[in-house]
């Protein structure tokens, strides 16, 4: 294996708040340092990078001491928070800004597609404009000429190539960028976050793309928000942690870490006396937690993997015959699923005086997002005596436990999956 | 930022660095570059003129308008000097020569501010973007020239008094590189300081509206005394604006020395101009 990439103490800095004010002082103080041979001092101040945590320096460390290789034909994918550096670093890489400190070596030709269509000039066409954008990104005329009919034809923009693309659609825009940077053949191409626009039927073909190039042996650097596309593309992952690469593994392991990171465990959460929306004063819930396959509390599941709710009620006497129903809203608070024990059983639920336990299965139809629960115990002619609303959020995640189950798409397909036999009939 | 063909260490083809060195000027890879350079000049001269009615026709109506102004209140009302040549052909020569300066200068100087969306998601050098002004002001010099040669030609034919063209006219294309390096030189430098202070953008707007009055295009040199040409004369775009006028209509002022003065003038300013760009260049986007 041969090194393509090698970065060393990559540290990038970067001034909060207002930019402009001081800058003259502190430009002066830095040059005079220099003059003598000195290290910038404000290189020195500056905190880890930690978007909660209120700054008491001017300055922060985007980055800081990054160190990593990257080998021939290795697809690496950056995975972290939003403001995790992340961006920043695909900034350095691509020389859109110098680090502060440490340095980048490089072979061969690297492209960077931190946005498809970049210098796109709305009065020009689309013809111009594929040779506009392509000497931006490094090809020289002779080269997009070569290419010109295969990049037209992967738009599948061929009937407007004379219109002033201005006249196009967005989604046409960025088919035509795309096009354009598919067809770079770097032998480093970086990509951050642009997939996500463009359609399903896009979104398909950019992905089948980027297989073909890591097939060919060259070296994809990915930053997406999309782990189940990370899963399908990248071997090898990159976690980025407060400006910090905080794990490098492979991508499964990266993305495991990741979202052990993010997802709180809860623990057996207590549900606070005065939660109630609805109490008659007979029954109380006093605990309410979700557990994944592995038996773990969370409010995270994964793509398909059933929901197991698990309560304890309280009850001042003995109850027979209730109802015991669960409401699934999304976060706009349509009521989007309802649950109840008499849709799947005619045995009478009864809660005895005191503590007990309920265990609630679902199967999990959800599509990937955000949801909120609402749970509730009713008498069997209607009487409601409790009933907590929006007791916890639960997130249903894109990558599921079998890894070619996962949700690939960038974009939301309803809420719920309905499982389908199809057949042609003739 | 630093592209350097690296021969030793493992040959490495790019080594990106916190700084390079001050003279490292990368002129080779602007040359790599110069596909996209005639791109951004074509884009620039299609894209000016879409969807208006004159089209290119602007190119004239701006320069004829300023003339009959400046005939009407300068050599009309204020009764300035046009060293005896007619008020018209002096104006336009002048005039001709100062919206290429002003243009070029204007417009470089903003280059890092209109394109830093462009400049935040690619990297090729930055200096192209300036050098594809200078080339499309360029061409529109050309068509403003034709203009100004009619005109020329005309008052020739004429028989105009004191009209006297001399051999120093083949001077002329050496005068446009030097107002070319002289409004690129300047114009990236104030383009570097707008980043981070964009009060320079007012002052250079001011300035080269005032500047335009001490430059010979109005005032000719030989209104001054002898004694103050001096100070004028530090002007760099004075002594090219007087020596064009030396050629093509015989007023005016030449020395060599002072064509000499403004040609090591236009050096040294570039080389401080790209300095002072590469360094910003490199770090502008987190200033801009």
């Amino acid at each position: 294996m041969s090194k393509v990439l090698e970065a060393k103490n990559i540290s990038k800095q970067y001034r909060l708040g207002q930019v402009g004010t001081g800058t003259l002082s502190h430009d002066l103080k830095r040059m005079w340092y220099a003059m003598r041979g000195k290290e910038d001092p404000f290189l020195k101040i500056g905190e880890k990078n930690d978007r909660n945590v209120a700054s008491k320096s001017n300055y922060v460390w985007a980055l800081k001491d990054i160190n990593f290789e990257i080998n021939r034909g290795d697809v690496v994918g950056i995975i972290g928070k939003n403001g995790a550096g992340k961006s920043t670093l695909l900034k350095i890489l691509s020389q859109v800004t110098s680090p502060s400190t440490g340095d980048l070596k490089i072979k061969g030709r690297i492209a960077a597609l931190l946005e498809v269509g970049t210098g796109f000039h709305p009065d020009l066409t689309g013809r111009e404009n594929i040779f506009l954008n392509g000497a931006i990104l490094g090809m020289q005329k002779s080269e997009i000429k070569s290419k010109f009919d295969q990049i037209v034809d992967f738009s599948g923009c061929v009937k407007y190539i004379d219109t002033p693309v201005k006249r196009y659609s967005s989604g046409m825009m960025v088919r035509l960028g795309f096009a354009v940077a598919a067809h770079l053949d770097p032998d480093i191409l970086i990509v951050d976050e642009v997939l996500a626009v463009g359609d399903a039927e896009f979104q398909e073909k950019c992905l089948g793309k980027m297989k073909d190039i890591s097939g060919e042996g060259r070296t994809i650097l990915f930053v997406s928000h999309n782990m189940a596309s990370m899963k399908a593309l990248c071997k090898k992952g990159f976690l980025m942690e407060h400006g910090q690469l905080g794990f490098q593994g492979t991508m499964n392991e990266t993305i495991e870490r990741y979202l052990a990171s993010k997802t709180k465990v809860t623990g057996e959460a207590e549900i606070p006396a005065g939660s109630s929306s609805i109490n008659s004063g007979q029954v109380r819930f006093t605990k309410f937690f979700i557990q994944n396959t592995k038996g773990e509390n969370t409010d995270t599941i994964s793509y398909l993997s059933p929901l197991k709710l698990y309560f304890e009620a309280e009850t001042q006497e003995e109850l027979h015959d209730v109802i015991l129903d669960i409401r699934i809203n999304t976060i706009d608070g349509i009521e989007l699923v309802h649950a109840m024990n008499k849709y799947s059983s005619n045995e009478k639920t009864s809660l005895k005086k005191g503590s007990n336990k309920i265990e609630c299965l679902l199967t999990n139809q959800l599509q990937p997002g955000n949801y909120s629960l609402t749970i509730g115990i009713h008498r069997t002619n209607g009487a409601t005596l409790e009933y907590v609303e929006n007791i916890r959020d639960i997130n249903i995640s894109n990558i599921a436990e079998n890894e070619k189950d996962g949700f690939v798409y960038d974009f939301n397909l309803g809420y719920v999956r309905f499982e389908s036999q199809w057949k042609i009939l003739n | 930022m630093i592209v350097e063909d690296y021969m030793k260490d493992e040959n490495w083809d790019l080594i990106i660095k916190p700084r390079n060195s001050w003279f490292d000027f990368r002129i080779n890879e602007i040359w790599k570059y110069r596909d996209l350079l005639f791109l951004f000049v074509k884009r620039d001269f299609i894209a000016i003129y879409k969807q208006t009615i004159l089209g290119p026709l602007w190119f004239f109506i701006q320069p004829i308008l300023s003339t009959i102004i400046f005939t009407i209140i300068f050599g009309g009302f204020a009764k300035l000097s046009t060293d005896g040549v007619p008020g018209p052909l002096f104006y336009l020569g002048g005039l001709t020569l100062w919206n290429y300066f002003a243009d070029n200068l204007t417009k470089t100087s903003e280059t890092f501010v209109q394109n830093q969306n462009i400049f935040g998601k690619v990297y090729f050098p930055r200096l192209i973007v300036p050098i594809s002004v200078i080339i499309s002001n360029l061409l529109k010099l050309g068509i403003q020239f034709l203009l100004f040669v009619g005109v020329w030609i005309y008052f020739l034919v004429n028989d105009t008094p004191n009209l006297s063209p001399n051999w120093t006219i083949a001077l002329f294309p050496i005068l446009i590189l030097i107002m070319s390096g002289l409004s690129l030189g300047f114009g990236i430098i104030f383009s570097s300081l707008t980043t981070k202070y964009r009060d320079m953008k007012f002052l250079l707007l001011f300035g080269v509206q005032l500047m335009m009055y001490v430059s010979s295009v109005v005032v000719p040199l030989s209104m001054v005394s002898e004694k103050y040409q001096w100070i004028m004369k530090l002007n760099p775009v004075v002594n090219v604006i007087e020596a064009f006028k030396y050629g093509f209509l015989g007023t005016g002022n030449f020395h060599w020395i002072d064509i000499i003065y403004s040609v090591l003038f236009t050096i040294v300013l570039l080389i401080i101009g790209i300095i002072v760009f590469n360094k910003v260049e490199k770090s502008f986007m987190d200033t801009v």
